[in-house]
């Protein structure tokens, strides 16, 4: 016993919360990259105004937007087997967050791109710069750095959204929280519950303030 | 598609279905309203000059902002009971618990607001002659507000999105309804998970599009 706590059945619990973690870190993962691919693909589609992709774009975004993962989730899981197409646990987890998450980040990087002033364009403009040329060294990197502190806090936010993937039967650290409880110990189980999301997040956390520090100070995005 | 409209005329489905919005909706504007409250105090402290109250409000801020929601909950739900022996009902662990992370939002918006005033503003309503409690009162107060309401709206869209987590500790908010329905008309229809899944998907829909049009509206017109 420390501090009201076994440690007994820490230790035997702890390998079940060690494996649950490094799937929620893997299926996070593939989410935010997938969302960030998402986001960006949207924010460009209604920068650059193309015809159709533009309304399609906005109207996925505001669907995303307005509308909780769960519900993304069970339709994924328990609804679309019944019009024929059945998809296991994990990957409805890794496209609902994408689903959420591209929404989330096509807004931070649509304020990105907003922020690059007409007069860079202009600039580039003037020097003969490809349409291509200009998103590559002109628009995005300016749009990147300014979009990084929303796209921090969009990934985090998206991090701890996996916390209800256990409602489709992935098994993550709820869903090993959830079976452990049945059996009491609920401090213990708390405990590790706390500490191994505390584990997956604080660092990213840590990392993308750093990150935004160095930004500020080196002055780019203003 | 008529069987699909079969599902929500049989028995009370559909009165059932809104009494699940009836408690997001309840749940989420207690929260938002005790959070408000909450968050304009703790936003004032974050302010303040005193190092203490600086780091314990930043403190709170930063732990409740790591940890998912749903594990916020779990805690409150189960902590009280175990060790103090102190049972408290489901719904009043969501408002709890929502408040608890409302309230850090908040008091973040409060001191956003606060801090990104420019100096000038208090500095030439002092120098026309107002004294300290007329400039607040009619310089600071009503720009903070304006700052402060598309925050307040932005954060009950965030509140009605986060009340499906309650569904973990048994509130029989809508999603739980939605399932309880489909348990029983799925045994009949084998379309019913699909239909009642994306009625609560339009249902959510509903609820939240509205508010974050108003809030994008008021945003644009107080930009100047």
């Amino acid at each position: 016993m420390f501090l009201g706590i076994e440690t007994e059945f820490i230790a035997k619990a702890l390998p079940l919360y060690g494996q649950a973690a490094w799937r929620t870190v893997w299926v996070a993962a593939c989410g935010v990259a997938l969302s960030l691919i998402i986001g960006l693909f949207c924010s460009l589609a209604r920068y650059y105004r193309i015809p159709g992709l533009k309304s399609l774009a906005a109207a996925y975004i505001e669907l995303a937007r307005n509308t909780p993962l769960m519900i993304h989730l069970f339709f994924l899981y328990y609804g679309l087997p019944r019009v024929g197409l059945t998809l296991d646990g994990i990957t409805c987890g890794v496209i609902g967050l994408a689903f959420l998450g591209g929404g989330y980040m096509a807004e931070a990087f649509r304020a990105g791109l907003e922020a690059v002033s007409r007069a860079q364009i202009e600039s580039g403009l003037s020097l003969g710069l490809s349409r291509r040329q200009m998103v590559r060294y002109v628009i995005l990197p300016q749009a990147l750095a300014v979009a990084v502190p929303a796209v921090a806090a969009n990934t985090i936010f998206l991090m701890k959204e996996t916390s209800v993937f256990s409602i489709v039967a992935v098994a993550d650290l709820v869903y090993v929280f959830r079976d452990l409880i049945k059996e009491g110990h609920s401090n213990e189980n708390l405990f590790l519950l706390t500490i191994f999301y505390l584990v997956i997040i604080l660092p990213v956390s840590i990392l993308f303030n750093r990150w935004e520090r160095r930004l500020r100070r080196d002055g780019i995005g203003h | 598609m008529e069987s699909a409209i079969s599902i929500f005329l049989e028995g009370r489905n559909l009165a059932r279905l809104m009494e699940g919005v009836w408690i997001t909706l309840k749940i989420s504007a207690a929260s938002v309203l005790l959070s408000v409250v909450f968050g304009l105090l703790v936003g004032l402290l974050m302010i303040s000059r005193k190092p203490a109250l600086q780091a314990a409000t930043r403190f709170y801020l930063e732990a409740i902002r790591v940890m998912p929601i749903l594990v916020l909950l779990y805690m409150f739900y189960y902590l009280p009971d175990k060790n103090w022996g102190l049972h408290f009902e489901a719904q009043t662990v969501a408002i709890g618990v929502f408040t608890l992370w409302g309230t850090a939002e908040m008091a973040d918006l409060v001191r956003g607001a606060l801090t990104s005033m420019p100096a000038h503003q208090r500095e030439s309503g002092r120098a026309i002659g107002l004294t300290e409690g007329q400039v607040n009162r009619y310089i600071i107060i009503p720009q903070a507000v304006r700052r402060l309401i598309p925050g307040v709206i932005n954060l009950t869209t965030r509140m009605i999105k986060t009340t499906p987590f309650i569904y973990f500790i048994s509130v029989p908010e809508l999603l739980k309804v939605g399932q309880q329905i489909v348990e029983i008309s799925g045994m009949k229809n084998n379309m019913a998970s699909f239909w009642v899944y994306g009625f609560i998907f339009f249902l959510y829909f509903l609820m939240c599009y509205p508010i974050s049009c108003f809030s994008a509206y008021l945003e644009k017109k107080w930009q100047n």
